[in-house]
């Protein structure tokens, strides 16, 4: 069953998938909630660096009524698939409340049936583990036992929507323009060898963590090597799915600050880590020995979110684009300045991040460790 | 007792270029050639020859040619040339036939059947001439996760790295010991390890008191006999590598003959000058994994957990498992042998038949040490058949940190792979102890051949990471995508762990 999704979505078995995209960030560092309409502008504007075979939007703060409730979005290929998972669903966890996700007609390609799932873990069931591995765990076993389920959306309080259409078709086909949410990201894709299947478009999502990616990792090979070593299943064969494991690895389970991720993922050349005063010298150097397997090598720009955080990252020689602008509360990030521009023609500041450089957008106040010594481009 | 062996090679002297200068006569160190002064003439002792071009390379008006020997026996493909030689030097001397340098036989080598990726418009080549290109490499264990806390503002790191070598090009010059070679080689391989920013390892036979001030840049082997371990030569290396196994030579320990063994490499042997220098085939406190981990910590204890601790295996069938017990034993680099690699002597029927390719124990050990999750914990080192820059990116991309080199290191300082290491006349005054025979080896010109050659292997390894679209050697390592086989039978493609070129 695991093949299934790796050969869903990886159909010609190639090394990984290969492809152009346009990405683009909005988020309220006050976390005030606003409508779609913006996002999905913006990445409409940027239409011709997808081909349609792609597109989609992570938004949070789009449940409020539910917020304490993980939020499953799961697609379904077959009624059996959905009759399966309902039982497993209902096994595992509390199911408060489950709908089909509402969806209009619109200009995309052979929709599947998604459904929504607001639930809470059987506590019994936890058997020492945290509730997030829970979560995850049985989030793996949808994906992979079931055959043809599966869950692209697990956080609370946030959700996932994507499929097989320009973005701004696939907003349409979900009625995102009904939701309000303080933080989106969104992306158009230009894929090249895993067409017309939904659960590869981007955003990719565990838990409230998602990641939308412009790039092809050169070193996909030793970075998914390495996360399966720390038990991550790469079923997707996907490079994107290498960053979220990635992301999930050190943020979630190891509880690194993002400023010190991001020098992992795009580590600073040995030539400066040596013309570094000592004590910074000597934790960057220590980074790269010891997380050197996961530096993302090959162009990549990523957009990471989870709750209260937008974290807009190039690969170290800035292979891909991405731009950053400020306006009042409104942190933008983008593929492209005109998408910005578009949505807010005035901007307080806008910037061209350097290589390997992250722009974090944080919301008030959340107890994650801030690092300003190592934090350039600073918000403001 | 007539010798029935035919020489193998036939020395032609074109006698119009000839000038009689007697440059092969003083080159020859096996008295190949004589000057006939009746007949004021050059003349050759063909079975004396062993065809190291020392005398053609050095020969003022290219007057010498050797040929392979054109008498042969009747054609047979199970009993070769090789075969019947042997046969007849057993016969005429009841003697184990040995032999020096690495397998000459075909059929181990899998590097000519792996092939390199190159990136095309998806994602962009990379032009080292024009933008950065790493290929800094540190060896040594890793932990699995970093801590680090908040200080005024500042990330402090919290975890202390064990000790770790820092190679600044991926190669290092493989164990070869003072009398095994001579100490201007052994010079120019410390000398020149310095200048590159990486190693060199003195072997099993002690540190020349010379070499000290090369201590930075030098490894030191602790092997089964124990010669020269002291106090100073663990403090003076950068690591210590305890020596099981070696390539040439599975099971068998190092052989110097007495008649190598002079004055001074007693000295730094510490044993009596003239007498052989045999090391027992196994270490005779290590008869077990826990036996390696008492070794390895006593090591550790001796140089107070300033040094990382090599141990060095031959890569032979169960290598995967062993090296598993190995990491978990405390070692920090894991030194992988092949069975292409080479020896100043060894029995030929053991270095042509005892070990596995070098290619598939990386694989296998790379891949090991990752199921078990325990691959960072340790280092790997492939050494035994490395012969270009693209045998190095193709053994990194297997799954190996780095790699040693030892015959290729030797090549550029003027060895030919004669195989006659053991008997210590080497013409080229490398593996020898003779004083004078050494003297053709000048540490000087001898370290700035391998300091080019390094440089040179370096720029191209950097060339092919970039056309792959890889900036830095870390994404390099273990990345066997960059890899597809050609040739290969599904078994090997499985054992390699790369997909078939075209798929």
């Amino acid at each position: 069953m695991m093949k299934n999704i790796g050969k869903i979505n990886n159909p010609y078995n190639d090394d990984k998938d290969f492809d152009g995209c346009s990405l683009f960030g909005m988020m309220n560092l006050e976390g005030k909630r606003f409508s779609a309409r913006d996002p999905i502008r913006a990445i409409a504007n940027m239409h011709e660096r997808g081909n349609g075979l792609g597109g989609g939007f992570a938004a949070y703060g789009i449940y409020p009524e539910h917020q304490d409730d993980y939020a499953f979005h799961i697609m379904y290929l077959s009624k059996e698939a959905k009759e399966k998972t309902d039982k497993l669903l209902r096994e595992n966890f509390e199911v408060l409340h489950d709908e089909e996700i509402p969806t209009r007609t619109a200009n995309v390609r052979d929709p599947p049936l998604v459904w929504r799932y607001f639930v809470q873990p059987i506590k019994q069931r936890l058997e020492g583990q945290s509730e997030e591995d829970y979560v995850i765990a049985q989030v793996m076993r949808i994906n992979t036992e079931t055959g043809k389920a599966f869950v692209f959306s697990s956080g609370k309080n946030m959700g996932v929507f994507k499929g097989v259409g320009y973005p701004e078709d696939i907003a349409d086909f979900f009625r995102l323009d009904e939701y309000e949410g303080y933080l989106w990201t969104c992306h158009g894709r230009f894929p090249t060898n895993t067409p017309g299947w939904w659960g590869g478009a981007h955003p990719f999502n565990i838990l409230d963590w998602t990641v939308v990616h412009n790039g092809e990792l050169s070193s996909y090979g030793i970075n998914r090597r390495y996360l399966e070593m720390y038990g991550y299943k790469c079923t997707m064969r996907t490079d994107t799915e290498v960053l979220a494991y990635a992301v999930d690895l050190l943020m979630r389970r190891q509880r690194l600050p993002v400023e010190i991720v991001a020098k992992i993922f795009a580590a600073p050349l040995w030539s400066e880590i040596d013309a570094m005063e000592p004590k910074k010298q000597q934790l960057l150097k220590a980074l790269r020995q010891t997380y050197g397997s996961l530096l993302m090598n090959g162009p990549f720009s990523i957009i990471i979110a989870h709750h209260g955080e937008m974290i807009g990252l190039t690969d170290r020689i800035k292979l891909r684009p991405l731009i950053a602008g400020t306006r009042d509360n409104f942190l933008y990030l983008s593929s492209e300045e005109a998408a910005i521009r578009l949505v807010s023609p005035t901007l307080d500041r806008v910037w061209y991040p350097r290589g390997g450089e992250p722009v974090v957008g944080k919301l008030g106040e959340r107890p994650t460790i801030e690092v300003l010594a190592y934090r350039e481009e600073k918000v403001k | 007792m007539k010798t029935y062996l035919l020489p193998e090679y036939i020395v032609e002297r074109d006698a119009e270029r000839c000038i009689r200068c007697k440059v092969c006569v003083n080159q020859c160190t096996y008295d190949t050639h004589y000057y006939d002064a009746e007949d004021d003439v050059i003349r050759s002792r063909d079975e004396n020859c062993v065809n190291c071009q020392r005398c053609v390379t050095f020969c003022p008006t290219h007057a010498i040619t050797i040929r392979k020997n054109p008498n042969a026996y009747r054609e047979n493909s199970n009993w070769t040339w090789e075969t019947f030689r042997d046969i007849k030097k057993q016969s005429e001397t009841s003697g184990v036939i040995l032999t020096g340098m690495g397998c000459d036989k075909p059929h181990f080598t899998y590097w000519d059947r792996l092939l390199l990726n190159a990136s095309q418009v998806t994602n962009p080549s990379i032009d080292p001439l024009r933008e950065p290109m790493e290929i800094r490499t540190y060896l040594g264990a890793k932990p699995d996760a970093l801590e680090m806390e908040l200080e005024n503002g500042d990330v402090v790191l919290k975890t202390q790295l064990t000790p770790q070598l820092c190679l600044e090009t991926p190669i290092m010059f493989s164990a070869m010991s003072y009398g095994a070679i001579s100490l201007n080689v052994q010079e120019a391989l410390a000398r020149a390890a310095t200048e590159c920013g990486t190693y060199f390892n003195s072997g099993e036979g002690g540190l020349h008191k010379s070499l000290y001030k090369y201590g930075s840049h030098a490894i030191v082997q602790v092997a089964s006999g124990r010669f020269g371990v002291h106090p100073e030569y663990l403090d003076v290396a950068t690591a210590v590598e305890i020596k099981i196994g070696q390539g040439a030579k599975p099971g068998i320990g190092g052989h110097l003959p007495g008649e190598k063994v002079t004055e001074d490499v007693a000295r730094v042997r510490m044993i009596p000058p003239g007498t052989d220098a045999l090391s027992p085939a196994p270490q005779h406190d290590i008869y077990s994994i826990e036996d390696l981990r008492q070794l390895i910590y006593a090591i550790k204890e001796a140089t107070n957990y300033t040094k990382p601790v090599s141990v060095k295996i031959a890569a032979v069938h169960n290598s995967a498992a062993i090296a598993s017990g190995m990491v978990r034993a405390g070692a920090d680099i894991i030194a992988l042998d092949g069975v292409r690699g080479a020896t100043g002597a060894a029995p030929k029927v053991i270095r042509d038949n005892v070990g596995i390719p070098i290619e598939l124990a990386i694989a296998q050990v790379d891949q090991r040490l990752r199921e078990e999750g325990i691959r960072n914990k340790a280092s790997i080192v492939a050494a035994g058949g490395i012969r270009s820059s693209a045998d190095v990116v193709k053994a990194i991309a297997l799954g190996a940190d780095a790699v040693s080199i030892a015959t290729a290191a030797l090549v550029a300082i003027g060895c030919t792979i004669c195989q006659r290491c053991y008997t210590g006349k080497c013409p080229w005054g490398i593996a020898t102890s003779d004083p004078w025979i050494s003297k053709r080896v000048n540490p000087e010109i001898a370290s700035e051949r391998l300091a080019n050659l390094l440089r040179a292997w370096s720029f191209e390894i950097k060339e092919m990471m970039g056309g792959m679209g890889i900036n830095a050697i870390e994404s390099l390592r273990g990345n066997r995508l960059a890899l597809r086989g050609v040739g290969l039978t599904d078994t090997e493609l499985k054992i390699l762990g790369v997909k078939m070129a075209g798929e």
